[in-house]
């Protein structure tokens, strides 16, 4: 199974709520292509929702840093909500807890985010 | 070390598809060896990170080419090995990834990732022949075989593309 995203807006943050498999190939193209495609639309406040992402490697931890660096290149942040237990191990042994700001509720994540920067 | 291993052993063609195949292998073998969920993920995940330097950056996916996964189940371990028929690499050459200068790279995390997960990794480049990686998983008492497992099993077979 690909990955899959559902784009919701609330308030003034962009949710995405992503399923399936992270991975080198379609799963890490289709989310860099997602990414990409919301900054150029000006959605620069984006939280990406991992409950239901059930597989994620090098390469997908990968994109999320990707990902990371381009929002933050432009202005926005990249915060990330509800990570299932292997994948917050993987973020913790690869040192990206210190990076990412993660969230286990999705309104106190939406309040989270600068007041400042454009949607 | 003791001699006698069963052997588990498929050869792939070079298409990130056989990934999946081979983590499918991964959890059939593993579940009959009674391994736990987590140990079962950690393993699958070394080898799927293998399998995708062997694939992409060994063969660089070229069709012509081949990967073998096999798999050794001794009495106190399990090794897994998986050889590619590409040009082989410096593993002294990989950056480290929680280098703070490293961190917020793209990519540099699946050999150390696979160190992370297994309990030992070797890497043999045998020039003009292609790159073998062994991840060995110590077996603790009681993760031995089901009654109808793996026992001298050889699966060789060209998965289709």
């Amino acid at each position: 199974m690909s990955m899959k995203a559902t784009i919701r807006q609330v308030n003034a943050v962009t949710v995405v709520d992503l399923s399936g498999r992270i991975t080198l190939g379609e799963g890490c193209t289709q989310l860099r292509e997602l990414i990409r495609d919301l900054l150029s639309k000006g959605h620069n406040k984006l939280l990406l929702n991992l409950a239901d992402v059930t597989y994620i490697d090098s390469s997908g931890i990968g994109e999320l840093v990707s990902g990371f660096t381009a929002v933050s290149n432009q202005g926005g942040q990249l915060k990330l909500l509800h990570l299932t237990k292997k994948v917050h191990d993987l973020l913790q042994i690869t040192k990206l807890l210190t990076v990412f700001d993660v969230h286990e509720d999705e309104a106190k994540a939406v309040a989270s985010f600068d007041k400042g920067t454009s949607a | 070390m003791s001699a006698d291993a069963s052997v588990v052993e498929v050869v792939y063609e070079s298409d990130l598809k056989n990934v999946e195949a081979a983590e499918e292998l991964v959890h059939r073998v593993l579940s009959s060896l009674n391994f736990d969920e987590e140990e079962q993920h950690k393993i699958g995940m070394a080898v799927h990170e293998s399998m995708i330097n062997a694939i992409w950056h060994g063969n660089r996916s070229d069709p012509a080419k081949r990967v073998w996964l096999q798999f050794l189940i001794y009495e106190d371990r399990l090794e897994i090995k998986i050889r590619d028929q590409g040009a082989g690499f410096d593993i002294s050459s990989v950056p480290h990834p929680l280098e703070p200068d490293n961190l917020l790279k793209i990519s540099g995390r699946g050999i150390f990732l696979i160190r992370s997960f297994m309990d030992d990794f070797q890497v043999k480049n045998v020039p003009g022949e292609g790159t073998e990686v062994t991840l060995v998983k110590r077996r603790s008492p009681s993760t031995e075989l089901n009654q109808g497992g793996l026992h001298r099993e050889h699966e060789g077979h060209n998965t289709p593309g």
